[in-house]
């Protein structure tokens, strides 16, 4: 493991932690690489890799529209020895190259019995903004959350946005970050920056509570949040738990958490069905968590997103929505 | 001659109005998200539709909203979609990237890159086992041809023999980074050689030369000889998407782009025929007020109703 620099604290937005991260990884890792659509000279269609190409030349580069060749280059390249950190702009363009992903990289160590190893880190964004179309609003992680081999995260605040992503590199596995545009310009915060590799895995508590657990991830968790104040208010304590990692997901802290309330919602902005709740449900039933009342998933129902912004209000959970529902698992 | 060039010039301007309107309504507020305008490569769609016939599938790119006003979609829907009305050709559901109107043979947008291109291929296919002469063309963009579909569609269509044209809109770049970089042979309509298929690079910002080729590779189409490969020359005067600083540039790039952009061209080919200035004038604000009012009428309109969000899931 190479030195690692001193910590600092740096004020960041999302964006710029995920570009304070890169610059990092790419000057105490050599063999790291970072390329992908627009991501070189132009520093990327949200300017998250601004200034990388400046730095550190021949190891950033712009690719042709080839997700494949991106997804499978990286594999190759990570195969004989480099770090690759591959952008998939959208998530929902990771579908046309989904083979590097699934029956390639996330195959590489187990079928060579561990003599190889496959260090990507996979880059990408996913969920509804407004007005976005049915192919650009899509969240997937549940489908990457299927495939054994494979790494997946979700940062929802700039110091995890960093944290996450130095922790997915140095990775020797394949990682798939999964970013949220929403969230890339929101305000900034204090960042600590440099310092040792975090480990992977684990939980934030976003909100104290003890009547019920609402266990979340990705943009998602602001929105619980927001609920949770909004309870608070009512009388009704709401523990908000994030799992920005999602494999490995740290069952035992959600189990001891939902153990404490005896109450469970999980929060996603994925549709319900088949989506990673049914798994945090049934993982908690599992251990035995005697639950006062039947969990709930709350998740955007099971149709695609249409663009209209009025209409996808009204399928995506919001606060008033995620409040209503946690209200009811309470009060009954 | 000169009244089929005034007839394209109207249909270029439809196109352009509609895409500054959109453009000023994105700014403005009614219209959220992300929005990709032609403006500039106007003639393409007006010069390839103009010898579709209306069984024919065309398939767009989210850069669509001409081939839609071009394939006789009302631009009133099309302004009603991009505002999330209930009148909206998609009753808000496709938005900006993902118009569609099948009853125009406009068969969609698509904002996957190079995903039209494989459907096209099945609705040609189709054609075979319903006594249609259905020819099917999809369009997509210079950066498009570098993605596997693409080349998996094209040789799919020149295996089977199947009545496609493949448009490629070169307007040199795939959003903010140059074809030309991304590429060995910058000449992508050489590529259809490889798939045993004819390849024409074209003049992209002149819809007489686009009405051409697209009428013969329709032609070889129908008649059993297979697909066609047409690389439209055009440069888009706009940025990729509404808010693109296209720091891409380089300095004077925009100014020569402007000299050449289509209505430019065709004014001046007017003009110098002897076409009256007020004639040619009058083409613009004939095209300026009906988009005026479409745009008013669409905005008049309620919204989506988000009640009505869960339907037209299954059968
Ligand atoms: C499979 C896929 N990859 C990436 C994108 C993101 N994207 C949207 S448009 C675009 C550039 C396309 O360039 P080009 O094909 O030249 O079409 P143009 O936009 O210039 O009309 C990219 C990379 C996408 N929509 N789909
Ligand atoms: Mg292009």
């Amino acid at each position: 493991m190479p030195e690692t620099s001193k910590p600092e604290i740096r004020k960041l937005g999302y964006g710029e932690a995920v570009n304070a991260a890169l610059h990092r990884l790419m000057e105490e890792l050599p063999e790291t690489l970072v390329y992908g659509e627009d991501v070189g000279v132009p520093g990327g269609v949200f300017g998250v890799t601004r200034g990388l190409r400046k730095s550190f030349g021949a190891r950033v580069f712009d690719t042709p529209i080839s997700e494949a060749a991106i997804l499978g280059s990286a594999v190759g390249a990570a195969m004989m020895g480099r770090r690759p950190i591959v952008e998939i702009m959208w998530a929902d363009f990771s579908l046309v190259a989904l083979d590097q992903i699934v029956n390639q990289a996330a195959n590489v160590r187990y079928v060579s019995a561990g003599r190889l190893t496959a260090p990507l880190t996979i880059r990408t964004q996913q969920g509804n903004a407004p007005g976005a179309c049915a192919q650009h609003s899509q969240c997937l992680e549940a489908l990457f959350l299927h495939v054994p081999g494979l790494r997946v995260c979700m940062p929802s605040t700039p110091q995890d946005a960093y944290d996450l992503l130095v922790t997915a590199v140095h990775c020797d596995d394949p990682v798939l970050v999964i970013e949220n545009r929403t969230l890339y310009f929101g305000a900034r915060q204090e960042v600590t920056v440099g310092g040792p590799v975090p480990p992977m895995g684990g939980v934030r508590v976003r909100h104290p509570g003890s009547d019920v657990t609402v266990v979340t991830w990705g943009a998602m968790t602001w929105r619980a949040v927001e609920a949770a104040e909004l309870l608070a208010g009512e009388g009704i304590g709401v523990e908000v738990v994030e799992t920005p990692w999602l494999n490995p997901f740290d069952t035992e802290a959600v189990v001891a958490a939902a153990g404490r309330t005896r109450r469970l919602a999980v929060v996603h902005e994925a549709n319900v069905t088949g989506g990673f709740g049914a798994e945090v449900v049934a993982r908690v039933a599992q251990a035995g968590v005697p639950l006062l009342a039947p969990p709930i998933r709350i998740g955007a129902p099971d149709v695609r997103m249409p663009a209209a912004p009025v209409l996808a209000q009204a399928l995506l959970p919001d606060a008033d929505r995620i409040a209503g529902e946690v209200r009811t698992l309470v009060r009954g | 001659m000169s009244e089929r060039r005034l007839a394209d010039l109207l249909a270029m301007w439809r196109i352009r109005a509609f895409e500054e309107k959109v453009r000023d309504l994105r700014l403005e507020g009614p219209i959220v998200g992300s929005v990709h305008l032609c403006i500039g490569q106007e003639a393409i769609p007006v010069g390839a539709c103009d010898v579709l016939e209306p069984e024919d599938a065309l398939y767009a790119t989210y850069r669509g909203h001409g081939w839609a006003i071009a394939r006789g979609v009302p631009v009133e829907a099309l302004f009603a979609e991009l505002m999330g009305r209930a009148t909206g050709v998609n009753g808000g559901r496709g938005g900006s990237a993902y118009f569609t109107a099948a009853d125009h043979g406009f068969h969609g947008e698509n904002s996957i890159v190079g995903a039209g291109a494989p459907i096209a291929c099945g609705a040609a296919l189709a054609g075979r086992f319903d006594g249609s002469d259905r020819a099917a063309v999809t369009v997509f963009g210079d950066g498009a041809m570098n993605q596997g579909a693409v080349h998996e569609a094209m040789n799919f269509a020149a295996a089977f023999d199947l009545p496609v044209v493949f448009v490629c809109e070169n307007n040199r770049y795939s959003e903010l980074t140059p074809i030309a970089d991304m590429v060995r042979a910058p000449r992508l309509a050489d590529r259809a050689a490889a798939y045993g298929m004819p390849g024409y690079r074209i003049d992209g910002n002149d819809a007489e030369a686009v009405r051409f080729h697209m009428r013969d590779a329709l032609e070889v189409a129908r008649e059993g000889g297979g697909p066609t490969l047409l690389e439209c020359m055009t440069e888009r005067i706009v940025g990729h998407y509404i808010g693109d600083a296209e720091n891409y540039r380089k300095p004077g790039e925009l100014d020569r782009i402007r000299r050449r952009e289509p209505i430019a061209r065709l004014k001046e080919g007017l003009l110098a025929d002897g076409v009256p200035a007020a004639e040619i004038d009058a083409v613009e604000e004939k095209a300026r007020g009906e988009i005026e009012a479409a745009a008013a009428a669409a905005m008049a309109a309620p919204y989506a109703d988000p009640a009505t969000a869960r339907e037209h899931l299954y059968a």
